[in-house]
Parts: structure tokens; sequence; C-alpha cells
């Protein structure tokens, strides 16, 4: 299955088509936008600068960010992490359009889960456990499930109270790409599985008829767990998973409404990467990967791209000028000059060969790049050149 | 090579970590290399399942099987691989409790999967306990490894990471799980182990050092060197990088000296050019501050060259040498 590409551009003689990141903004059909991609691309860097220019052309946007730079977040005036969105100062709002920014709390989206899905008392007993409190606060993959959860609730918040017509969302650092994508999954498989009710068995009223389901099997894995664990962490683990289990449906049924809302139509999935080998292949294998979930993929933004100004000097040809004028001890501005371009043009041509990679693996996939600063970006100005740069 | 001053003299542990994309597992794998020089036998770990390690030094995939990955100077060895969390539990299982037959029916129960990916830190217990068991691991009376060189996770993780032991000591208060992270921790905390941050002179990669500098030092972790990597020369002399980056270089000679070489002196040609240079003389201005924020974390600061054309096994070599000359093995 081919990756469901929207917002495509004319397709230029050569190479891959272009990315029309305007186009996407523009169309009220497009409802959420994931940014994903390896850590240390820029993916909130760019997942900011989509929701800023979106709104300075007449959305209104809120965009969860998950672990932003200090001053790119004070930039947001993103002081807190209390996951409230907040509304960003210094937008230029004359089209209509207004900004809400927002920065992930993790254990508290899990925390009002819990709230929302049990009773009080009940939920008391789940927040005090220690064993919650560990999954709550590190487990990995919470953070990947709580920002899914999270796209979830404002969605549903976009669509009853109409304050946000588009949502942009950071995808977590995750250990790999496709942890955010497999983490909701995964807590669903766990919670179906067989070792939850195992471990619920002991806690359960009847639960020796209970028992019964099972094999021999029960009693060692029941005794092994408590010679590798100790009795006292096994405890506290059964103890969680009694308290949780009205709320199991709930959860599941989460997960999987969030699953279907990534693949919807007004999804589209902008891919980050930088033109070096390691952001590349989590690409390729990020695009193949939405394709296989039948995620509507828009396209790839390329960060950090490295062009020569002076295009038509070789970098061999320049190296070879700059040896010719050192050997003659004439013009060393023009020699040094020469060498800074022909160092330029080697970069440039290695992040060449190296974006080809994908672009071979993935010819239909649109690409936006957006060329290398020297300055980090932290202000509402850096953020527009950088969507100017991305529309350019 | 000059065998002077070594720095981490009498550490068996040197943790890599860095934000993502500063060339972590470059830096990891030169320094492994150092270290191995004149004989020593040194393993370099990953454990987040990446390969990285495989692509730099061009070998096929990591298993959770110690393999050898190159020689260095002087009848060192490399040895590598790849921690795998279900892997390591197995073996923790067989190695502890002499399992057998429980083993495969916790996995059927699905308790091994839950152990490796739900449940709270263990996954992270296991990766360093691996570690832990490979540094500590003796034949003959003797340390099989001279060190252990860990492809840590990035910068943003690393102090969750390392310190997942001393959290399950705060979750289980007693038995074998306990004792386990007490171990780990007790080493992690010792003056056997380092952690390294690797670098960019850009701004956010230095922030994150810094606040990982602090992190780690507040979590009783070992901070050990700063690297800087993909550090590149200066061309342009000072005076003349004033001047370029005040777009003030003069235009006339640089189209002479184009003229003289039998190059094309078009005007786009020689503003092309100038722009170069008014962007070369921004970005070693942004360095040189980024550097002074580095020297203010105060480690000692090793620097690493960028290589014209990336990183392939002779740069890495390269590399190791660089960093044996500047004491860091």
């Amino acid at each position: 299955m081919s990756p469901t590409t929207r917002g495509r551009g004319r397709r230029p003689a050569t190479g891959s088509p272009r990315l029309d990141v305007d186009a996407l903004l523009r169309d009220r059909g497009t409802r959420i936008i994931v940014c994903c991609g390896a850590g240390g691309v820029g993916k909130t860097t760019t997942a900011a600068a989509l929701a800023l220019r979106a709104a300075e052309q007449g959305r209104s946007v809120v965009v969860l960010t998950i672990d932003p730079a200090r001053r790119l977040a004070q930039s947001m005036g993103l002081e807190q992490l209390d996951n409230t969105p907040r509304e960003v100062k210094g937008v230029d709002a004359a089209a209509g359009g207004r900004l809400d920014a927002m920065m992930l709390d993790m254990k508290r989206t899990f925390d009002e889960i819990v709230e929302s899905h049990s009773t009080p008392e009940k939920a008391q007993q789940i927040l005090a456990n220690p064993f919650y409190q560990a999954l709550s606060s590190s487990f990995a993959g919470t953070q990947e499930y709580m920002a899914m959860e999270k796209l979830g609730q404002l969605r549903a918040e976009a669509d009853r109270g109409g304050t946000w017509d588009l949502v942009v969302v950071d995808t977590p650092p995750s250990r790999s790409a496709p942890d955010f994508l497999d983490a909701p999954q995964r807590l669903g498989s766990f919670l179906d599985g067989r070792f939850i009710k195992l471990l619920l068995a002991p806690a359960k009223v009847g639960g020796k008829a209970y028992l019964k389901v099972f094999s021999s099997g029960v009693n060692l894995v029941t005794n092994t767990l408590t010679k590798v664990l100790g009795a006292q962490v096994l405890r506290d683990i059964q103890t969680f998973v009694a308290a949780l289990d009205t709320m199991f449906g709930g959860f599941r049924e989460r997960a999987d409404v969030t699953y279907r809302l990534l693949q919807e139509k007004g999804t589209s999935f902008v891919v980050v990467a930088a033109p070096e080998g390691d952001a590349l292949r989590e690409a390729s294998y990020f695009v193949d990967r939405l394709a296989a979930e039948r995620m509507p993929l828009s396209g790839l933004v390329l960060n950090r791209v490295h062009d020569v100004v002076a295009g038509s000097l070789s970098a061999e040809r320049s190296i070879a000028a700059a040896e010719t004028l050192t050997e003659r001890k004439v013009h060393p501005l023009t020699a040094q000059l020469l060498r800074l371009h022909a160092e330029r043009a080697q970069v440039a041509t290695r992040e060449k060969a190296l974006t080809t990679r994908f672009t071979a693996a993935h010819p239909d996939v649109p690409i936006a790049r957006v060329p290398a600063f020297a300055q980090d970006v932290h202000d509402l100005d850096g953020l527009r050149q950088v969507g100017r740069d991305l529309t350019a | 090579m000059p065998n002077g001053e070594r720095d981490w003299d009498g550490v068996r542990l040197h943790v890599v970590t860095g934000k993502g994309g500063t060339g972590k597992t470059t830096t990891a794998a030169a320094l492994a290399l150092a270290l191995a020089r004149g004989g020593k036998r040194v393993l370099l770990v990953e454990v987040e399942n990446r390969q990285g390690i495989a692509q730099v030094f061009d070998v096929p995939p990591l298993s959770y099987a110690e393999t050898k990955v190159a020689s260095a100077a002087g009848g060192g060895t490399v040895m590598a691989m790849a921690v795998e969390a279900k892997a390591a539990l197995l073996e923790y299982l067989q190695l502890f409790y002499k399992l057998g037959r429980a083993a495969g029916v916790l996995e059927k129960f699905g308790a091994i999967d839950f152990a490796t990916t739900i449940a709270p830190g263990i996954r992270d217990v296991l990766l360093t306990g691996k570690v832990y068991e490979a540094v500590r691991r003796r034949d003959n009376g003797r340390p099989v490894y001279d060190a252990v060189v860990l492809d840590a996770p990035p910068t943003g993780r690393i102090v969750r990471f390392l310190n997942v032991n001393a959290e399950v000591v705060g979750l289980a208060k007693i038995g074998p799980i306990r004792n386990q992270a007490d171990s780990i921790t007790t080493l992690l905390r010792s003056p056997q182990t380092v952690v390294h941050l690797v670098t960019l002179l850009e701004e956010m990669p230095v922030q994150e050092t810094a606040d990982g500098a602090r992190h780690l030092a507040a979590a009783d972790l070992p901070v050990g060197g700063v690297v800087v990597n993909l550090v590149r020369e200066a061309v342009l002399p000072v005076r003349r990088l004033a001047a370029a980056g005040k777009f003030s270089l003069d235009a006339d000679e640089v189209a002479a000296g184009l003229a003289e070489a039998g190059l094309p002196a078009s005007a786009a040609v020689v503003d092309g050019l100038l722009v170069e240079a008014r962007d070369h003389a921004a970005r070693l201005a942004l360095e040189k501050r980024e550097r002074a924020e580095v020297d203010d974390i105060g480690r000692p600061v090793y620097e690493l060259p960028a290589l014209a054309s990336g990183v392939d096994l002779g740069g890495l070599y390269l590399l190791a040498d660089r960093l044996t000359e500047q004491g860091m093995a």
C-alpha cells in the first residue's frame, strides 16, 4: 500500500515533488498535523512554525509540544508545565486566526484519566499506589501514550467547543520512531492479556473458579514472580491492577479511538528529518510504517540543509584554483574564500547523497527543505522565518 | 602515540551521552578504540536497538552475543554488543534463579513482555544490569574487560536511565530486585564510572549539555568530560573574519583572484562567495560564544574535528588518535 499523500505540489522535472505546506495549512479539511521523526532533528520547532503560520493565515490552532527547548518555550509563553493551552502573545490575528500552545504534563494527564474513569475513592487508591506512581512518571512509553491521549482530548475539545479547527502535535523523543504508535496498542494488548488475568486472579472474589481456566502454570508463575520481584512488589502490582480493573474498558477504548483518529482523512503526518544518515533512516522507516498503518502522510520536512550560494563552482574546481593562487603567492583572500566554498560544497554534496537514499526509496513523498541557520530559533520571528522557508 | 597523562585512569565504565544528532555513537566508538590501544580489551555496548555501532564499524548488525568489531593499535580489541531487555531478563533469571521451565511459562503468560515493555523502569534496570555484569565479569581472577563503553540514551533521558535503580529502591523495599538495584547504583556512583557528554557548538546541544551535567551531579552520578564534536578549522584569519561578517570584504580583489585562477568572475559568483563568508563568520561567532558556555560547565573538554567526508572506519581511528592525544584515553 502506498502512502496517502495530500497537499502535494507540482512535481518538478526530476526528483521528489515539493511539499506544499501552505496548501496543507489552508485546507480546512486538515484537522490534525502530527510531526514525527528521530530526536534532534527540529521536530518541536517545525511543529511550532507550522502552527504559527496556520494561525497567521486565519486558522484557530492549538499546538501541543512535548519537551521544547527553554527559550523556544518562553517565546511562546510556555513558562509552566500545567497541561493548559494558553494563547500565544504576539501572533498576527489580522486574518482572524489564533494560536494556543501547551506543554504535555504526562503524569497529570495520566492522573486525569484515572480520575475521570473511577469513583473518587478508587481514584485515590490508585493515585497513592507506589506502582502507579512509578508507572505514571517513568514507564517507558507513558509519554508516548499520554501524548496520544492528549491529542485525542484536544481534538474532542476542538469538536465540542469549536475553539480550534487545527491541532498540531509534536511527538516525544522516542527511543525509536514508532514508539508513540506502538505504546497505546502495547498497553491495550497488555490489558487484554493473560498476564493481567493472572495478576487479578488472587484478588478476585471466587478466584478459585477463575484459576481453573489456567493450567497448573499459574502457581509456577506466581511463585517465580514472588521469588524475583519479592512479595511486596507483587502485592503492589496486584492491588494496582485490581483497582484499575474497572477502567480497563475505558483505557482500551480510548487507545482505539486515538488510533482511528490518526487514520482519519483530516489527519496529516509530517515526517521531520535532517540530512544525516540516522535521521533519514528513521524517516524512511516511519514512512513505511505509516503506510502499513494506513495513516495519511503529507510529506517530509528536511531541516538544516546546507546549500551553496556560489552554485556554479564545484568543490574540485575551487580547491584546484585555491591551490593555484597559493602557489603563485597571489590573491590570498580569494584562495581562502574558495577553500571555504569547497568545504561548504562538500557538505552539500554529502547531504544530497544521503537524501537520495531516502528519495530513491520513496520517490513519491513530497519534500520541503529548510536551510541551516547559524542561530537557533527562539522567538516568533524565527518561527515565521522557518514558516517562510518551509513554503519557499 | 604519546602516552602521557590520561584523565580517566581507574575508570572501568565510560557512559557516553549527548543530545540526539551530536555524534554520541561515533564518539563512544572512537573512545572504545582509544581505550583499547596497547593490548587492552574493551566492550562497547548499545542499549537502544539502533544498530548504530554496527553502522560506524561497518559490520553486520550486533546481537546480544559479544562480537569483535575492531582491532586497536598495539593488539587491543574492541568487542561490541547490543543489549536487549528480553534477552537480559531471560539471562538474569537463568543465572540467578536457574529457572529452566518456569522461564518458558513466564513467557507464555506474557510476564516477560510485561516486564520488558510495560512495567515501569524494569527495562532500564535490565539494560543497566547487563552493563553492570560486563563491568564486573572476571575470569581467572582478573576482569574480562579493561573498560566498558556504553553508548547511552540521549542527554534528555540519561539521568532517568542511570538512576532507574535508585527509583526501584523506592519501589521494592526488600527482595532480590532490590539487592540487584543496590549493587548497580553503587557501581554507577563510584569512581569507577564516568558519564561523558557529547555536544556540538550550537545553542540547544550546549544548553542541554549544561543542564545534563547539572542533573547528573544532582543525582550523584559522576560527570566525566565534555566532547565537542564536529569542530571546524578556521579558514579565514581573524581580521578578515570581522570584515566578512560585516560583508565588507573587497569584492574587486575577490574578482581579480578568480580571474587570475581562470574561474568565472561574475558578480553572482563573487557575491555568492561573500555571502558564504558572512555565514561562516556568523557561525564562528556563535561557536565562540557556545565554546565559552562549554568551558563554564567546568569539566575537561575534548575536541573532535569535522571530517569532510563524514565518518568511516578510517575516520574512526583518526578520531580515536585525537582523543588519545588529548588525554581522554
